[in-house]
């Protein structure tokens, strides 16, 4: 019996066998629609597999009603009748369901079959997994590439560039971000010092704390956070805008009007990012200051103490390799950003993948270079 | 009597498709100066692939696309700029920039090449879009309008630099009848008073006869041109079974799973 019940108000719908020497006859009656063909259907279609005969009837005399959940339900007995080696014979059928059976009882419906996996040898996979890694390391060293000779020659051709467009951008890189990027370093800052302090009080070293927050903001967390933001932030913003353009073929349009995505698109967020981000690192940098300064003056530090203590163990050097560092980063982030923006391909999860690899690849970029930065530094002694 | 004029774009025996898969093969046509020039088919069978191999943004497998004496597929650099300044180029959805409004859209190709005044190159934009009956429209943006709008504002940044040839893919397509109506009336306006040659690809039946001096149909089975000429022509004299199954819009023999293959012009 089936499992499923049908509800009060439903007219009920059943299916009855028996066989004979000619094969299986079943009979459907009641309303086939999708409830009562849910209710019945294991049971027709159990019946009538467990019958053992090639040959089935099925007497539609009784049926009161049926739609597209009945005429399934008889497919199904085709197909279980074929299988058996026999076929389906339909009786007493009323004419406006034939009617529906025609529409589709011709075709022939084919069993989705998986297609068979291919299956690769380690090496050939190893292999094909390097060659995928190579392809896209080529075409970013290419698009760097480009960008870098684009981005000179607007040194020679300044009126070749959109500034309008670099503008816009500077605005939406720089300007609306400067309150997140405040806020971060100034918790940054705070949380760093207090953290340090709580550590440091117990040898007595708490004075020690602005010597370490100066350095460590402005050689290494100022312009790693606000790279690690541009990334989230711009990074998959440029991703989405140019994604968009792409599916909508403005990339297209660009291309057959002569111009060229890059100089259109790309240069101006180059540039934005390349003029933004040294800014942004520096208002982070001074917010954690201020945010270490809260924590020092509770711990009843003067502010002078603070202040000198900072500058007093910050050099030119840090604050120009901090610098540096942020131009790098800004450059990697936005060009990886419009980079994969570029890429994206048609659909409607295609700006999404595009929007969370450049953000994924912007954040893996700015981890590996500074990395390199660490140990350059070092071998350099600055 | 035959037509002695020099053709302004000859497609010599293209062979394009997208990775390994060939949608079209082997296909070669001229399209003369001035003429409405009409790619068609159903679904599937390659006609906007073709238009993108014939403006340059996809490259075809083999062949020759030609404007003049000069192959779009090799050029290069200068040579290639000179050949995409001869055509402008109408797509799908218009691809109208979205952060611009019209009269934006339309200087944009101006501010780029062009050396004329400020004022010079407003004017030239605002008629421009007066051609295609927007001048109402000038400051809004394209989220702003209807989708004919749209289509209608692309025509006009496509001629913004009064090119020779206008490509345009699937005009009609999405548009309620009037709107589709009038774009077929400006399609005719334009060729007839400034001279334009028109590449359209599309498969409206009422707009090709309305517009279309000439069509080639293309067929996703033989992957070839398997009729061209007149459509109203086509229509009433071709034996061809898969002409007379589109031009008449009589359903394929799906029923039992069989296509009819059609032959390849001769």
């Amino acid at each position: 019996m089936s499992h499923r019940t049908l509800p009060d108000n439903h007219p009920g719908a059943a299916a009855t066998t028996r066989s004979d020497v000619d094969g299986i006859h079943i009979s459907l009656k009641g309303r086939l629609d999708a409830l009562g063909t849910a209710f019945l259907w294991d049971d027709a279609v159990t019946l009538v597999r467990s019958g053992q005969h090639a040959s089935v009837t099925a007497d539609c005399a009784d049926i009161e009603y049926m739609d597209g959940a009945g005429l399934a339900l008889l497919l199904k007995l085709r197909e279980e009748a074929a299988l058996a080696g026999g076929k389906l014979t339909i009786t007493n059928l009323r004419e406006e369901y034939q009617q529906l059976i025609n529409l589709t009882w011709d075709c022939e419906l084919p069993q989705w079959t998986p297609k068979a996996k291919e299956r690769r040898g380690f090496a050939e996979a190893v292999g094909k997994a390097t060659e995928e890694v190579l392809l896209g390391l080529r075409e970013m060293i290419a698009f760097v590439g480009e960008a870098t000779v684009m981005i000179l020659q607007t040194i020679r051709h300044p009126s070749q560039v959109r500034w309008k467009d670099v503008l816009l951008s500077c605005i939406n890189v720089g300007v609306d971000s400067l309150f997140i990027i405040v806020l971060i370093g100034f918790l940054m800052g705070l949380i760093m010092s207090f953290q340090s302090a709580v550590s440091l009080q117990r040898f007595g070293g708490e004075i020690y704390v602005p010597n370490m927050l100066g350095l460590v903001m402005f050689r290494e967390m100022g312009p790693l956070v606000t790279a690690i933001l541009l990334a989230a932030r711009s990074g998959s913003a440029f991703a989405a805008e140019i994604g968009t353009m792409k599916i909508n073929e403005e990339l297209d349009a660009l291309t057959t009007m002569g111009l060229s995505p890059m100089r259109f698109l790309v240069i101006p967020k180059l540039l934005s990012a390349l003029a933004m981000v040294p800014l942004m690192t520096i208002f982070f940098n001074m917010a954690s200051l201020v945010g270490g300064a809260i924590v020092m003056l509770s711990l009843g530090f003067p502010l002078v103490t603070f202040t000198s203590r900072v500058f007093a163990y910050l050099h030119f050097g840090d604050f120009w390799g901090g610098m540096f560092k942020a131009v790098v980063f800004s450059i990697l982030v936005a060009g990886v950003g419009c980079l994969r923006g570029m890429q994206t391909k048609d659909g409607a999860s295609a700006v999404g993948l595009s929007t969370t690899s450049a953000v994924v690849s912007g954040i893996i970029l700015i981890a590996f270079a500074d990395g390199l930065f660490a140990v350059a530094f070092y071998y350099l002694g600055w | 009597m035959m037509d002695t004029r020099k053709p302004v774009i000859s497609v010599r025996n293209i062979t394009c498709g997208y990775d390994e898969t060939v949608v079209v093969k082997d296909v070669s046509f001229d399209i003369m100066p001035g003429e409405i020039f009409v790619i068609l088919g159903g679904s599937g069978c390659g006609k906007s692939t073709l238009l993108k191999n014939m403006i340059g943004l996809y490259e075809p497998m083999e062949g020759q696309v030609l404007f003049g004496d000069n192959d779009l597929v090799t050029a290069q650099g200068d040579e290639r700029n000179q050949i995409i300044r001869q055509f402008g180029v109408m797509y799908q959805m218009g691809a109208l920039f979205g952060s611009m409004s019209l009269l934006q859209n339309v200087m944009l190709p101006l501010e780029e090449f062009s050396d004329l005044p400020h004022e010079a190159k407003t004017m030239i934009a605002k008629s421009k879009l007066a051609m295609v009956n927007l001048e109402n429209a000038l400051y809004k943006l394209p989220a702003a309008i209807s989708g004919g709008m749209k289509k209608r504002a692309a025509i006009a940044r496509a001629m913004a630099l009064d090119p020779q040839i206008l490509f345009l893919d699937e005009p009609g397509a999405g548009l309620d009848p009037i709107s589709s109506a009038e774009l077929d009336e400006l399609i005719l306006n334009l060729s007839r008073t400034l001279g334009i040659t028109f590449v359209i690809v599309s498969h409206e039946l009422e707009s090709i006869y309305k517009t279309a001096d000439r069509v080639i149909m293309l067929d996703k089975d033989v992957k070839q041109i398997v009729a061209e000429g007149d459509p109203k022509e086509l229509r009433d004299t071709s034996e061809n079974i898969f002409v007379k199954r589109f031009f008449h819009r009589m359903p394929s023999l799906g029923k039992t799973g069989q296509e009819v293959k059609c032959p390849v012009a001769e």
